[in-house]
C-alpha cells in the first residue's frame, strides 16, 4: 500500500533519484539493517535451540559411547525395549487424560469465580501453586501421598472418614497362641474349636500385642471363677515381657486383655455377650442348658484401615496427574477468564431474555463462545504434558518408577543413569517428534488469528 | 604516526606478558625454598559422592597429600549419582584428574571408553603392597590395574534397638533360622514389629539378597552369578529368593505391612526403628550409624548390630565401597593415587571416623572405637571368602539403576514373594538385557 502510493505518486523529483541505487519499491530501512537487528535473536536460537536439535539427531545415529556410527540401530533399539512401551503407554495415558481434566477445572473455576464477589481472592490462591517450582510441588504432593496416614495428608483424610464409620478394634495385631484350639471366624474374629456349656471355665491366651499399649489399669491375670449358670473365662496376654513364660499358662507377670467383647453363640446367633474386666475375666451369664460357642468378636481385631497406597503400581500415575492438576488449574483458569470477560454480554443477556437456563447459557452459548481460548489451553497443556519430568522424578518412589515411568524421564534415565546417550538422543527426537503435531496446530491457528 | 603508536602498545604487551611469565616462573622456586613438596603449583581435582561430614573429612585426607606435596587439591561433589555426573564430563572430554566410583561396574565401562588411566610406578606399587588379591581384581580390567578401594562398607550386619531385644527377651541370633524363627517370632508375639524394610531404595533389596547368596550358596557360586557364568534361573538363586521369603512374605512382620515395606526408603527406614520406634530390627550397612544417630539413637548404646546370621554353613562378609580411579594423566595424578592407597592416608581417615578401610596395612587400633574396629577385624579375618557387593559390580543397568533390572525384581518381588521362580526369570532377562 505504501509502494503503491509511492509509485503512483508521479514522477518522482530528480533530487531523490540522483541519491544512487535505492531498492525500488522500498521505503523501509535496507535489509542488511534488518538481518542486523534479527541476528541477537537468531544467534540464540541457533545455539539454543537448532543446535541442539541437529546435534541430538546427530548423536542418536552413534553407540553409546559415540564412537562408531550405528545407523538407525538407536531407534530400532528403542522400539523393542519393554521399558519404552511402558513409558510411551503412561504418556498416552497422560495425554488422554491431564490435558482435558486440566481444562475443564480451569473452565469450571473461571465461570464459577465470575459470579463471586471475592472472585481475586479466590483466583490468586487457585494461581498460587503455579508460583511453585515442580521439584517443590512434587515434595509437597511425595508427602500428602504418604502412607502412613501420620504422615500422608491425603491417607488422613481418608482414615479418619473410615474410622468414624468402623472403628478400630482395640487389638489389631492379636492372635491366638499357636497350638491353642482358636479357629479363626470369616469376619476375622476367633471362637473356640470345642463348644462350651453353663459351668465351663476357660483360658484364652493371645500374642501380638505389645505390653506397652495395653490400657493403664490392665492388671495381672486371673484364674477364671466358675459359676454355675454361665461361662467364665479369662483372657490373657501370654508373653511374659522379657521372655521365659510358660506358653498356655497364666503365669505370675502375665496381663489381662482388658475391654474384649466375647459372645455366646447358639445356632448363629449371639445370645449372650461380657466384657473382660482389667484382669481379662469375663462372665457369659444367662445361658440356658446345652453347647454354645465362645467367639471373640471380630471387632477385637479390626485391622486399622490404612488408607489407599496412592504411591503404589496401579495409583501412581493418576496420583500424579491429580497434583499436576493443582499445579495447573490456576494457569487454565486465569487464560479462560480473561477469554470469559472478552465475551459479548449482550449474546449471554439475549439468551436468558429467551427463556435459556443458566445450563443451556453455558452449554449453548459460553462454551462456543470460549472455544478458542479452551483449544489455545488445551494445546499448550498437550505440549507440556508430553514433556512431563519433575513430578514424576519427584513423586513416584524408587519401587514404582518403572511403573509410572514417562518418556523425558526415560530418556534422561537412559542418557545420565545407563549412560547411553545415543539411546537417549533416539528418544529425544522420538519426543520431540510427538511435540511437532501439537506445536505445528498451536503456530497455525496463532497465525489464523493474526490474520 | 598512528603505526608507531600501535607498534608502541605491543612492545609494551610483550614486556607485560614477559613479566607476568618471569613472576609465575619465580613462585614455586620460591615455596620450594620454603621447604614445601615439589608439586607446588600443580593444581588436582578429585570427584567423589561424598557431602557433609564425608566431604570434610575425605578434604581432610587429602589436606595431607597437599602438605606432603604442595600441590592444591579441589575436591567436588558429584551428588549421589556419580555416573550422571561423570558421563556428560567423559563425553565433554573434561573428566576430574581422580574421581571416586561407588561401583566397580562403573571401573569396567570407563575402562571400556579409555576414559581410565592405569595405575602406574608408585601407586601400582602401593597396591600391590597395601592390598590383598581380591582388592586388586576388583579395581582392574583385562589384567590392567586401574582402580584403589578407599573406603568400605560392612554390609553384612544387622541394626536392632536393644530395649525391644529386651522386652520381648530375645538376643541376637547366630544363623538365619534363629532369626526368623526365635528373634523375629518371639518380637511378634510380643507385639513387637520384626523389621523395617527399605524397600523403595532397591539397592537395600540387592543387599539382602546377596547375604543370603553368599552363605547359602557360597563364595565359587557368588563369583559365577557375579560373571554371569551360571544364569540366575539356577536352583541357588531360587533357593535364595524362597529363604527371603521368609521374612518377605510375613506381612506382619514388616514396619507398615508389605505396601509400607515398598514405599519406606532409606534411611527413612531407620527411623523407622530408631525415631518412631515402629520395629525392632533394620538391616543395611555400617553407615547406618550416621542415620541412627540422626533419629536420636546413641550408636553402641540405644542402636547395636549383630552380624548378619549364617544361612549356610558360613555367615556372609560382603562389601561395599568406592573405587579411586585416575582420569587424567596429568602430573602428579599417581602420586596422589598412591597417596590414597598408602596406609597412612587411611588411618588419617580412620581416626576421623565413619570409615572402613579394606587396606591390610591399616591397624585395628587407628578406629576410634570399638564397634568399628570390631568391624574392620571381620573383613580382615573374613580373608578370602569376603566379597563384594553383587549389584555394584554387574552393569549398572541391571545392578544399580532406579527403577530397572534388579532393583526393580526384587522390589516386586518384596511386594509379591509368592513365585521365585519367576522372579529369577525375570532377574535372568534383565541379567542378559544389560549385556
Amino acid at each position: 500500500m505504501t509502494a503503491d502510493t509511492a509509485d503512483t505518486a508521479g514522477p518522482a523529483p530528480a533530487a531523490e533519484r540522483a541519491g544512487g541505487p535505492a531498492p525500488r519499491g522500498r521505503l523501509g530501512p535496507p535489509a542488511w539493517l534488518a538481518v542486523f537487528f534479527l541476528l541477537p535473536a537468531l544467534l540464540f536460537l541457533g545455539i539454543y535451540v537448532v543446535y541442539p536439535i541437529l546435534f541430538s539427531v546427530y548423536r542418536s545415529l552413534w553407540d553409546a559411547p559415540g564412537t562408531e556410527f550405528v545407523g538407525l540401530d538407536n531407534y530400532a533399539r528403542m522400539f523393542t525395549r519393554a521399558d519404552t512401551f511402558i513409558a510411551l503407554r503412561n504418556n498416552v495415558v497422560w495425554i488422554a487424560v491431564a490435558p482435558a481434566v486440566v481444562t475443564v477445572a480451569g473452565l469450571v473455576f473461571a465461570v464459577l469465580t465470575e459470579r463471586i464477589r471475592w472472585s481475586t481472592a479466590f483466583k490468586i490462591v487457585v494461581f498460587m501453586p503455579m508460583a511453585i517450582s515442580f521439584l517443590a510441588s512434587g515434595v509437597i504432593f511425595r508427602l500428602v501421598y504418604e502412607q502412613d496416614p501420620d504422615r500422608g495428608l491425603a491417607n488422613a483424610v481418608i482414615t479418619t472418614v473410615q474410622d468414624t464409620v468402623a472403628p478400630t478394634g482395640a487389638y489389631p495385631g492379636a492372635e491366638p497362641r499357636e497350638g491353642v484350639p482358636l479357629e479363626e471366624t470369616p469376619g476375622g474374629g476367633y471362637r473356640l474349636a470345642e463348644p462350651v456349656t453353663p459351668g465351663d471355665t476357660v483360658t484364652i491366651p493371645l500374642v501380638g500385642v505389645n505390653s506397652d499399649e495395653l490400657p493403664s489399669d490392665t492388671e495381672h491375670a486371673a484364674r477364671p471363677q466358675a459359676s454355675p449358670d454361665g461361662v467364665a473365662g479369662t483372657v490373657w496376654v501370654d508373653f511374659t515381657r522379657g521372655g521365659g513364660g510358660r506358653e498356655g499358662e497364666i503365669d505370675s507377670t502375665e496381663t489381662g486383655l482388658p475391654a474384649l467383647r466375647v459372645e455366646a453363640v447358639r445356632d448363629g446367633e449371639a445370645v449372650a455377650t461380657a466384657t473382660t474386666a482389667a484382669d481379662g475375666t469375663f462372665t457369659l451369664t444367662g445361658l440356658e442348658g446345652g453347647d454354645h460357642t465362645l467367639r471373640l468378636a471380630a471387632s477385637n481385631f479390626s485391622e486399622p484401615y490404612n488408607g489407599l497406597t496412592w504411591l503404589g503400581p496401579t495409583l501412581i500415575t493418576p496420583s500424579i496427574i491429580a497434583a499436576y492438576l493443582w499445579v495447573w488449574a490456576g494457569f487454565a483458569m486465569v487464560l479462560i477468564a480473561a477469554g470469559l470477560s472478552a465475551i459479548p454480554r449482550e449474546a449471554l443477556e439475549a439468551a436468558r431474555v429467551d427463556g435459556a437456563t443458566e445450563w443451556q447459557v453455558f452449554r449453548r452459548v459460553t462454551v462456543p463462545l470460549l472455544s478458542p481460548v479452551l483449544m489455545v489451553v488445551f494445546v499448550t497443556l498437550m505440549i507440556y504434558v508430553l514433556k512431563i519430568f519433575d513430578l514424576v522424578f519427584v513423586i513416584a518412589p524408587g519401587s514404582v518408577r518403572a511403573d509410572a515411568n514417562v518418556l523425558a524421564l526415560e530418556m534422561w534415565q537412559v542418557s545420565f543413569g545407563i549412560n547411553d546417550q545415543g539411546l537417549g538422543s533416539a528418544l529425544a527426537v522420538f519426543l520431540l517428534l510427538l511435540v511437532v503435531p501439537a506445536m505445528v496446530f498451536q503456530i497455525r491457528r496463532f497465525r489464523r488469528e493474526d490474520s | 604516526m598512528r603505526e608507531h603508536m600501535w607498534r608502541g602498545r605491543g612492545a609494551l604487551a610483550v614486556t607485560a606478558a614477559a613479566a607476568l611469565v618471569a613472576a609465575s616462573a619465580c613462585s614455586p622456586g620460591a615455596t620450594q625454598s620454603g621447604g614445601a613438596g615439589d608439586l607446588a603449583g600443580v593444581e588436582l581435582l578429585v570427584a567423589a559422592k561424598w557431602t557433609g561430614v564425608e566431604q570434610e573429612n575425605f578434604t581432610e585426607v587429602l589436606a595431607g597429600f597437599e602438605e606432603e606435596t604442595g600441590a592444591t587439591v579441589t575436591y567436588e561433589s558429584t551428588g549421589e549419582d556419580t555416573g550422571a555426573y561423570l558421563g556428560p564430563k567423559i563425553e565433554a572430554g573434561e573428566p576430574p584428574d581422580v574421581a571416586v566410583l561407588p561401583q566397580p561396574g562403573l571401573v569396567r565401562e570407563y575402562a571400556a571408553q579409555d576414559a581410565l588411566v592405569p595405575l602406574s610406578g608408585d601407586a601400582a606399587s602401593a597396591l600391590e603392597k597395601n592390598y590383598t588379591g581380591y582388592w586388586r581384581d576388583l579395581g582392574s580390567v583385562d589384567g590392567d590395574a586401574y582402580g584403589v578401594l578407599l573406603k568400605a562398607a560392612h554390609k553384612s550386619i544387622i541394626w536392632y534397638r536393644p530395649d525391644a531385644f529386651d522386652q520381648a527377651g530375645v538376643s541376637p541370633p547366630e544363623t538365619w533360622d534363629d532369626l526368623t524363627g526365635t528373634t523375629a517370632g518371639t518380637l511378634s508375639d510380643a507385639g513387637i514389629t520384626p523389621f523395617a524394610m527399605c524397600g523403595a531404595s532397591g539397592w537395600t533389596l540387592t543387599d539382602w539378597f546377596e547375604n543370603v547368596y553368599l552363605s547359602q550358596a557360597g563364595p565359587e557360586k557368588y563369583d559365577q552369578l557375579v560373571a554371569h557364568e551360571i544364569p540366575w534361573t539356577d536352583d541357588s538363586v531360587v533357593q535364595t529368593l524362597e529363604t527371603l521369603a521368609d521374612v518377605w512374605g510375613k506381612e506382619d512382620w514388616m514396619a507398615g505391612g508389605t505396601e509400607g515395606a515398598v514405599q519406606t526408603d532409606f534411611p527413612t527406614c531407620v527411623s523407622q526403628v530408631f525415631g518412631q520406634e515402629q520395629a525392632a530390627m533394620v538391616y543395611e550397612a555400617d553407615f547406618v550409624a550416621a542415620s541412627a544417630q540422626e533419629a536420636g539413637a546413641t550408636v553402641g548404646e540405644t542402636a547395636q548390630a549383630f552380624p548378619f546370621p549364617a544361612v549356610g554353613e558360613d555367615a556372609p562378609v560382603v562389601v561395599g565401597g568406592d573405587i579411586a580411579v585416575a582420569m587424567s594423566e596429568a602430573e602428579g595424578v599417581q602420586r596422589l593415587m598412591a597417596y590414597l592407597a598408602s596406609p597412612e592416608a587411611q588411618t588419617t581417615w580412620a581416626g576421623l571416623g565413619g570409615y572402613l578401610s579394606a587396606n591390610s596395612q591399616v591397624e585395628a587400633d587407628a578406629y576410634p572405637d570399638e564397634f568399628t574396629q570390631t568391624l574392620a577385624q571381620t573383613i580382615l579375618e573374613a580373608g578370602d571368602d569376603v566379597r563384594y557387593d553383587l549389584s555394584d559390580q554387574v552393569p549398572s543397568q541391571f545392578g544399580a539403576t532406579e527403577g530397572k533390572g534388579m532393583w526393580a525384581v526384587l522390589q516386586d518381588y518384596l511386594r509379591d514373594p509368592s513365585d521365585p521362580e519367576g522372579a529369577a526369570e525375570k532377574l535372568e532377562q534383565a541379567a542378559s538385557n544389560a549385556e
